[in-house]
């Protein structure tokens, strides 16, 4: 249950952050599943542009964090931010908005929709934004060749190797051009090579986009693509480095 | 780097001057720190008079670079010794780094605000040479991956010991002091 809900988004408003350049913040939050506490006081937050590592080790609450950022789960007690406006306090249909319209995902399993051809998924969230087929399969197939995915259009993810896959969801992630992009262990799957190539094209998006990227992750190598790393450690949060401008 | 091993290396391949040498060496093996002209002659000095390689007459033309150097058979055997040996594998073990937590929790430190501290300064060092191996050629990336997956596996080890600090402290702090009277 959130005991600090704020029914008035202008009262949301004033007490949004004051750092102009801070686009998405947690702030104490706390979560619970039934007696087993996930975040315990969590506070993080991430500049616009900026791409965050979010570490720590299995069961932490790394992902638990990132869910609470992404409106998919809400915190019993704590606030999330966005650019202002209180997150935890939406009611399900504005952060379903929300999730459409402002922010990305891609996850571990790349998780496409199997009936789905490659460039069909690619499009889907400009499809459930409104945006007509041909605009949106058009848009998406723009994406493939950035990617390195050309000829891939037609292929079902059953037909994609796992960095093909990785890829495809990366671009689906991309395609709306979300202010935020959540990736949860997004090179988990795949051996070094191919991790390092999506997290390559991954940054590379991000950064010309300008998109803002809470990049979960247990590995080094894959946190060291951001600008800067915090650690999760039993539902809390510490920082390692100073907080510095996105690049 | 062996200075000395990798000039006879180059030596191998061909005949050079030393000028030749300190590019491919500076090329190669130098990243970021190229050899200094001095430290080539006298490198090259020493090797000759160890026998291990040979200069040649001084070449007409301009310029202090005219002699060509050439490795011997006492250098290609010595080369080849180097080359065939196994690098000692560090164990790590005595580092300066787990002298420090020892240390911090002998002293009743914060020995977890240390490792944290560390680990900032890992993966800021491994930041910089992702960032080299995004814009650098195929030698940078891959001399940049092997520094990353060496504190890749520092890193893991302060996780782990992280988790085991509270065993550790118990193992290397001092026993309470027996009260007056006991024995």
């Amino acid at each position: 249950m959130n005991t600090e809900r704020n029914a008035s988004g202008d009262a949301g408003l004033a007490a949004a952050p004051g750092d102009g350049a801070c686009l998405i913040e947690a702030r104490d939050l706390v979560l619970s599943f039934g007696q087993t506490p996930a975040l315990r006081g969590a506070c993080m937050s991430a500049a616009a542009g900026e791409i965050l590592a979010v570490m720590g080790p299995s069961g932490s609450g790394k992902s638990t964090l990132l869910h609470c950022l992404a409106g998919i789960l809400v915190p019993d007690a704590g606030q999330v931010w966005l650019d202002g406006r209180r997150v935890d306090s939406m009611n399900e249909a504005e952060r379903s908005a929300l999730r459409r319209d402002r922010f990305g995902f891609v996850f571990q399993f790349g998780q496409l929709v199997p009936e789905l051809t490659a460039e069909e998924n690619v499009a889907l969230p400009l499809l459930l934004s409104g945006l007509r087929r041909a605009s949106a399969l058009h848009d998406a197939r723009s994406w493939f060749g950035r990617l390195g995915l050309d000829g891939l259009e037609q292929r079902r993810s059953g037909e994609l190797s796992g960095g093909e896959a990785q890829r495809v969801a990366l671009a689906r992630g991309l395609v709306a051009r979300p202010e935020v992009l959540f990736a949860d262990e997004p090179t988990g799957s795949l051996d070094s090579l191919s991790g390092e190539h999506v997290m390559n094209l991954l940054t590379a998006a991000a950064r010309q986009q300008g998109t803002t990227v809470v990049l979960v992750t247990h590995e080094p190598r894959v946190a060291a693509y951001a600008d800067r790393e915090v650690i999760v450690r039993d539902g809390k949060v510490s920082c390692l480095s100073p907080e510095r401008a996105a690049r | 780097m062996s200075v000395p091993l990798t000039l006879l290396g180059l030596l191998e391949r061909e005949p050079s001057h030393g000028y030749d040498l300190k590019r491919d060496y500076d090329a190669f093996f130098g990243r970021g720190r190229p050899l200094s002209f001095g430290q080539v002659y006298a490198t090259l000095g020493r090797l000759a008079r160890d026998g291990k390689v040979t200069a040649g007459q001084i070449e007409p033309g301009e310029g202090p670079d005219r002699k060509r150097y050439v490795i011997t058979e006492a250098g290609v055997t010595e080369f080849e010794t180097w080359l065939g040996e196994p690098v000692t594998p560090e164990p790590h073990l005595q580092t300066v780094l787990f002298a420090k937590v020892v240390l911090a929790l002998m002293l009743g430190r914060d020995a977890d605000q240390y490792l944290d501290t560390q680990r900032g300064a890992h993966l800021q060092r491994m930041r910089e040479l992702t960032e080299l191996k995004q814009t650098g050629e195929l030698v940078d990336r891959l001399l940049a991956d092997h520094g990353l997956f060496h504190l890749e596996a520092d890193l893991r080890w302060i996780d782990l010991t992280s988790a085991r600090l509270g065993a550790l402290a118990e193992l290397v702090r001092p026993a309470p002091a027996p009260r007056a009277g006991s024995r």
